[in-house]
C-alpha cells in the first residue's frame, strides 16, 4: 500500500493483515455443467451427473464464468493469462469428486491492485477460478463432523462458479480490512460478477493475520482465520487475533502457523489445524480439462465493455463537485454518484446536492431525477425556500416525480416576502420585551438561547414557511439598531 | 458352426436394413450363442436378453415403417462394463459400485443406439481397468475362447473374448495402456485405440483421465472401421473431444499400401526387448514382407523413448487413477461400509470395495503426487511423455505408419502372472507408447503362434491419421497366414 495508516491494537505492535475473499460469480449455471447456479432451493435438485460427481461425469468450463473472472481482473487492473485448471486432492463428504477444481500454479489473473476510497492502493497477488463445494450439515455431536451422530449433505452449491481473489498482506487494522472488502464488493457488483452478499455465503473471506513489533519489517508468522460470516466479524476477528498473537509473543512464547476458526458467539478464535497437520493436496493438472486461453480480442471487448468502476466514479463526482475524493465515497458506494454529476452538470449547487444526498436521501431516490432535483435546490440556494421546505419537497419528488415548484405550490410553501417577515418580528419583539431585552444584552449563550425562542415564535406564527436564516439577519440588525 | 469372420457387423446391418433379415432373428441367434458358451467362458458381467430383445423390436418396427435405423442396424454390441448405460448397473467389475445404476447412457452408447445396433450386455474387465488378463475382476475371470486354460488378455478381456466367441460382432473396450488391443491380439480379434480425443469419454468410468480412451473391437478391419465412424466425432461433453467430425474410413480399406512408408520399432520388437517371443518376432516379419509385397517399403527404426515408456505410464495412470478414484467414498453411490463417523466410514467401504490391483495403484499415485516427490515421479514422466512424442514425431517424418508387436507373447495360462505385478505390466510394453504419446494404434490378428494360439501385429500412426492405419491393417488382414483357428460363432 502506497502509505500506511497504522492503528495499533496493542499499543507498540503493527498487526499486518492479508484477505483471501471467495465470490460466488453471478452466472445462470455452474462452473463445469449446465445445473443452475441458484442460491437456496430445496437440498439436490440444482443439481446433476457432473454436481454429484458421477463415475463417467466431466466437466465442460462454462465461458460466461470465464468472462466474469476475466472483468474481475481487468477491474482490479490483474495481468489476464493463459491459465491452466489443477486438481486439489482431499476427502471430505461435501465435495461430490474429493477433489476440487482448482487453479494453482497458472491461475487466470495474476498480480494486481485495489484502490481504497481514501486513495490507498492494497496488492492482488492473483484471482482465479474455482469451484465451490456443497454444504454439509453435521447433526448431533455439537455440529462437528466426527461426533455427529449423522450428516446431511447439499450438492446444490457443488460446483457454483467461485473467483478466489488473493490479496496482499497490505491491511494494517480492522478498519482497512472492512474498507477493503466493502471496496472489493462494490466493484465485483458494479461489474456484474457477483451478488457480493455475505449473509447468503455468496461472499466469503478468509482472513491472515500476523503481528510484529512497530518498526520491524520482516512478518510474523501468520494464522488464517476461516468462518468470517460479516463485515462486524471481520473486525472483531482481527482485533482479538492480534491480542492474542501479541500476548503469546510478548509472554515467551511463538505463533505458530496455524487455521484457526472464528467463534462468532464467543467471539474468539480456535485452532482447527497446524501447519505439521495440513492436508497434502496433491495437485496436479486436471486432464479432464484443457488450458483457458482468452484471445487478446476477447479480453480486450471485456475491457471496452466494462462499466464505470467506483475509483472512477469517486474521481468524476470528486472533479465535478470540487471535492476530495473521499468526501465523494458515501456517495458513490450509494450509487447516487450520476444524479449528483448530473445534478451538478445542470448548474445545481455541489454542496446542497451532496447534503442532500448523504442526509435525507439514504433510503434511496425513488423517482427523483436530476432536472427536478437541480431546479428545487435552485429554489432553495435563491431563498425562495427554506430547509425544511425543501426536504418537503424532496420527499414529495422521491415518492411521485413532478416539479419542484408546483409541488410547492400545491403544499402552500410561498416564499415570505421581506416586508411580511418584519412586521412579525416586529410584532413579537413587542409581546415578549423581557426576552427581547435578554437577547439584546445577555451573553452569547443567552443571545443564543433567545435567538432560538424567536425563531421558534416565528416558525409557529408563519407555520414554517419563514426562512431561518433570514429570521436571524433580522434579529440582529433590529438588535444593532 | 462356420467360422465367424463371415458373420460381419457389415453384412447384418445390410441385410437388416434391406429387410432380408430381421433384427430379432439376428439377435435371438446370437443369444443362443451365448447361451451355450458363456457359462464357461464368462465374457459377460450381465446379459441384457429382454432389453436386447426390445430393442431389436424398435429397430424391425422402422425397417418395417420404411425408416432407416442406421449404419449398425440390428447388430447386436457387447460394453465394456465401465461404459455408462442409463438404468443399467455398471459395475467397472468393482464391489465399490455395487448398486449403483447410472442416470445417463455414455456419448457412444448413445451414438450405438441412433444408428441402430442392439446392447446385448455389459462384460468383464480388469477392475477399472487395471490389469492385462482380466484376471482382476471381482466377478470371476473370463476365459479365452479359444483355450479356456488361458487368460483372454485384458483389461477388456470380456469385449475380446465375447467377440472371439461369436457373441456379438463387436464390442467397445477401452485402451488406457494397451486395453483394447492387447486382449484384441490374444483372442485373435481386431482392436483399435483411436486418436485421444476422436472418441468421447463421456459415460466412460475414468481410470487414467489422459490416456483412457474407447474404441472397437471386431473380427474384421471393416467391421471396426465401420463401427468407429459411428461413435468418433466431436462431442462437446467432453472437453478434450476433437472438434472434428468422424473420420471416413470404410471407403478407403481398399486403397491399398502402395508407397507408404512403413518402419518397424526396433525398441519393441528387436532384440533388444527382453520377453518377445521367437514366433512373434517371426509373424512380425512375415507381416513386414507382406506389406513390401503389396507395394510399401518397409524398414527398421528406431524410436528411443520408448523403452522408457512402460515406467513413465505406471507414474502417470496411478496418479490420475488415485484422484480419480477418490470419489468412491460411499457417500453418494454405490458400496457404503457403516462406521462410527464419516471418515471411518471412507475407509471402510474402500477398504472392502477395492481388490488388490486397485489399492497398488492408487497407493501408487498418491505416492507419486505426494508434495517433495512430485517433480521426482510425477513431473518426470510428464517429460518422458514429451519425449515420446518429439521421437514419434521424428519418426514419422521418415515414416507414415510403424509397426510392432501388440504383444511380447500369445496368451498366457491363468493365473500364471497374478503373483507377479512386474510381469504381468510387461505385457503392455508395446501398446503404452500410444496412449502416452495419444496416437492412433490397432491391432490386427496375423497367424499363430507356437501354441496355435493367436498373434496380433500392431499398427501405429500419427494423431489423427486413423485412415492410413486402417488401409496398412486392411491389406494385413487379407495377407494373414491361414490357419486361424475355429472360432465359436453364429451358424
Amino acid at each position: 500500500m502506497s502509505t500506511n495508516a497504522t492503528t495499533e491494537i496493542v499499543p507498540g505492535w503493527e498487526t499486518v493483515i492479508g484477505l483471501e475473499v471467495h465470490a460466488e460469480l453471478a452466472t445462470a449455471t455452474k462452473l463445469f455443467s449446465g445445473a443452475p447456479n441458484r442460491f437456496g432451493g430445496e437440498p439436490n435438485t440444482n443439481i446433476d451427473p457432473v454436481s454429484l460427481g458421477l463415475p463417467g461425469s466431466l466437466p465442460v468450463l462454462n465461458e460466461k464464468a470465464v468472462e466474469l473472472a476475466i472483468r474481475v481482473g481487468l477491474a482490479l487492473h490483474c495481468r489476464v493469462q493463459r491459465s491452466v485448471f489443477s486438481r486439489k486432492n482431499y476427502f471430505y463428504p461435501d465435495m461430490p469428486k474429493d477433489f476440487q477444481i482448482s487453479q494453482y500454479d497458472l491461475p487466470i489473473n495474476g498480480e494486481g491492485w485495489l484502490e481504497l476510497a481514501d486513495g490507498r492502493r492494497v496488492g492482488i497477488e492473483r484471482a482465479h477460478l474455482e469451484e465451490d463445494t456443497g454444504k454439509s450439515t453435521h447433526v448431533g455431536g455439537g455440529g462437528r463432523i466426527h461426533e455427529a451422530d449423522y450428516s446431511l449433505v447439499d450438492y446444490n452449491r457443488a460446483g457454483v462458479p467461485l473467483i478466489e481473489i488473493v490479496g496482499a498482506p497490505d491491511l494494517r487494522s480492522p478498519e482497512d480490512a472492512r474498507a477493503y472488502v466493502s471496496e472489493l464488493r462494490s466493484i465485483l457488483v458494479a461489474i456484474g460478477a457477483s451478488d457480493g452478499k455475505m449473509e447468503e455465503g455468496s461472499m466469503r473471506v478468509d482472513c491472515n493475520v500476523s503481528v510484529r513489533a512497530l518498526g520491524e519489517t520482516e512478518l510474523g508468522t501468520r494464522c488464517e482465520i476461516k468462518n468470517i460470516n460479516s463485515l462486524r466479524s471481520l473486525g472483531r476477528a482481527i482485533v482479538y487475533e492480534a491480542r492474542r498473537q501479541v500476548d503469546l509473543v510478548t509472554s515467551g512464547g511463538r505463533v505458530e502457523q496455524q487455521t484457526r476458526h472464528w467463534d462468532e458467539a464467543e467471539g474468539s478464535t480456535h485452532k482447527l489445524r497446524s501447519k505439521e497437520e495440513a492436508y497434502d493436496y496433491r495437485y496436479f493438472p486436471e486432464p479432464d480439462l484443457v488450458p483457458v486461453e482468452p484471445s487478446d480480442e476477447w479480453i480486450e471487448s471485456i475491457r471496452a465493455a466494462l462499466p464505470m468502476l467506483p475509483r472512477e466514479r469517486r474521481r468524476r463526482l470528486a472533479d465535478e463537485a470540487k471535492i476530495e475524493t473521499a468526501a465523494a465515497a458515501l456517495t458513490v458506494e450509494r450509487g447516487m454518484d450520476d444524479l449528483a454529476v448530473e445534478a451538478i452538470g445542470l448548474g445545481a449547487d455541489p454542496v446542497r446536492v451532496l447534503v442532500h444526498l448523504e442526509n435525507n436521501l439514504a433510503d434511496g431516490i425513488g423517482s427523483l431525477s436530476a432536472g427536478p432535483f437541480a431546479a428545487l435546490i435552485a429554489m432553495e440556494v435563491d431563498g425562495n425556500l427554506t430547509s425544511t421546505q425543501t426536504k418537503t419537497v424532496l420527499a414529495v419528488l422521491v415518492a411521485d416525480g413532478g416539479n419542484p415548484a408546483e409541488v410547492a405550490t400545491e403544499l402552500g410553501f410561498e416564499a415570505m416576502e421581506a416586508e411580511e417577515l418584519e412586521v412579525i418580528v416586529d410584532s413579537l419583539i413587542a409581546e415578549h420585551p423581557q426576552d427581547w431585552l435578554a437577547f439584546t444584552s445577555g451573553d452569547d449563550k443567552e443571545r443564543k438561547k433567545k435567538a432560538g425562542f424567536f425563531v421558534g415564535q416565528i416558525m409557529k406564527v408563519t407555520g414554517g414557511q419563514a426562512d431561518g436564516r433570514a429570521v436571524n439577519e433580522l434579529l440582529a440588525r433590529r438588535a444593532d439598531a | 458352426m462356420s467360422p465367424s469372420k463371415e458373420i460381419t457387423a457389415r453384412g447384418l446391418a445390410a441385410e437388416v436394413r434391406s429387410g432380408v433379415r430381421s433384427a430379432r432373428s439376428v439377435l435371438e441367434e446370437h443369444l443362443s450363442v451365448i447361451d451355450a458358451s458363456e457359462k464357461e467362458i464368462h465374457a459377460f458381467n450381465l446379459v441384457l436378453i429382454e432389453d436386447a430383445r426390445a430393442a431389436a423390436d424398435v429397430v424391425d418396427a422402422q425397417v418395417a415403417a420404411g425408416d432407416d435405423p442406421g449404419p449398425l442396424a440390428g447388430v447386436p454390441v457387447a460394453l465394456k462394463d465401465n461404459i455408462c448405460t442409463r438404468g443399467v448397473p455398471t459395475t467397472c467389475s468393482s464391489r465399490i459400485l455395487e448398486g449403483w445404476r447410472p442416470p445417463y447412457n455414455a456419448t457412444v452408447v448413445d451414438r450405438l443406439v441412433a444408428a441402430g445396433a442392439v446392447v446385448v450386455g455389459k462384460t468383464n474387465l480388469d477392475e477399472f481397468g487395471m490389469g492385462s488378463s482380466t484376471e482382476n475382476s471381482a466377478f470371476g475371470v473370463t476365459r479365452n475362447p479359444l483355450d479356456l486354460r488361458k487368460v483372454p488378455g485384458g483389461s477388456s478381456g470380456g469385449s475380446a473374448a465375447a467377440v472371439a466367441a461369436g457373441f456379438t460382432p463387436l464390442a467397445l473396450g477401452s485402451d488406457t495402456g494397451g486395453s483394447i488391443r492387447q486382449p484384441a491380439a490374444l483372442c485373435g480379434v481386431v482392436g483399435v485405440k483411436p486418436t485421444y480425443g476422436v472418441v468421447s469419454r463421456y459415460g466412460l468410468v475414468a481410470f487414467a483421465s489422459s490416456l483412457d480412451q474407447i474404441g472397437p473391437i471386431s473380427r474384421t478391419v471393416a467391421d471396426s472401421a465401420l463401427m468407429l465412424e459411428v461413435i468418433g466425432g466431436h462431442d462437446r461433453r467432453d472437453s478434450t473431444s476433437i472438434p472434428v467430425p468422424a473420420p471416413d474410413l470404410t471407403s478407403v480399406l481398399d486403397r491399398g499400401v502402395e508407397g507408404l512408408r512403413i518402419g518397424i520399432i526396433e525398441e519393441l520388437s528387436g532384440d533388444g526387448l527382453e520377453g518377445i517371443a521367437v514366433d512373434v518376432k517371426a509373424r512380425l516379419g512375415e507381416a513386414a514382407a507382406a506389406l513390401e509385397a503389396a507395394g510399401a517399403t518397409v524398414a527398421a527404426t528406431s524410436v528411443p523413448s520408448t523403452v522408457y515408456g512402460l515406467s513413465a505410464y505406471y507414474v502417470v495412470a496411478p496418479a490420475e487413477a488415485s484422484s480419480n478414484l477418490a470419489r468412491y467414498d460411499g457417500v453418494r453411490f454405490g458400496l457404503r461400509i457403516d462406521a462410527p463417523n464419516a471418515g471411518d466410514m471412507n475407509i471402510a467401504t474402500r477398504t472392502a470395495g477395492f481388490g488388490d490391483e486397485v489399492k497398488r495403484r492408487i497407493m501408487l499415485g498418491t505416492y507419486a503426487l505426494s508434495a517433495g516427490y512430485y517433480d521426482a515421479y510425477y513431473g518426470k514422466s510428464q517429460k518422458v511423455r514429451t519425449l515420446i512424442m518429439n521421437d514419434f514425431a521424428r519418426a514419422y517424418e521418415e515414416f507414415d505408419i510403424l509397426l510392432s508387436p501388440t504383444a511380447p507373447t500369445t496368451a498366457f495360462p491363468i493365473g500364471e502372472k497374478t503373483s507377479d505385478p512386474m510381469a504381468m505390466y510387461l505385457n503392455d510394453v508395446c501398446t503404452i507408447s500410444s496412449n502416452l504419446a495419444g496416437h492412433p494404434s490397432m491391432s490386427v490378428p496375423f497367424g499363430l503362434g507356437n501354441d496355435g494360439m493367436p498373434i496380433g501385429i500392431q499398427v501405429l500412426a500419427p494423431a489423427t491419421d486413423e485412415v492410413t492405419m486402417f488401409r496398412v491393417a486392411a491389406v494385413l488382414e487379407s495377407t494373414a497366414p491361414a490357419g486361424h483357428p475355429a472360432i465359436g460363432g453364429v451358424a
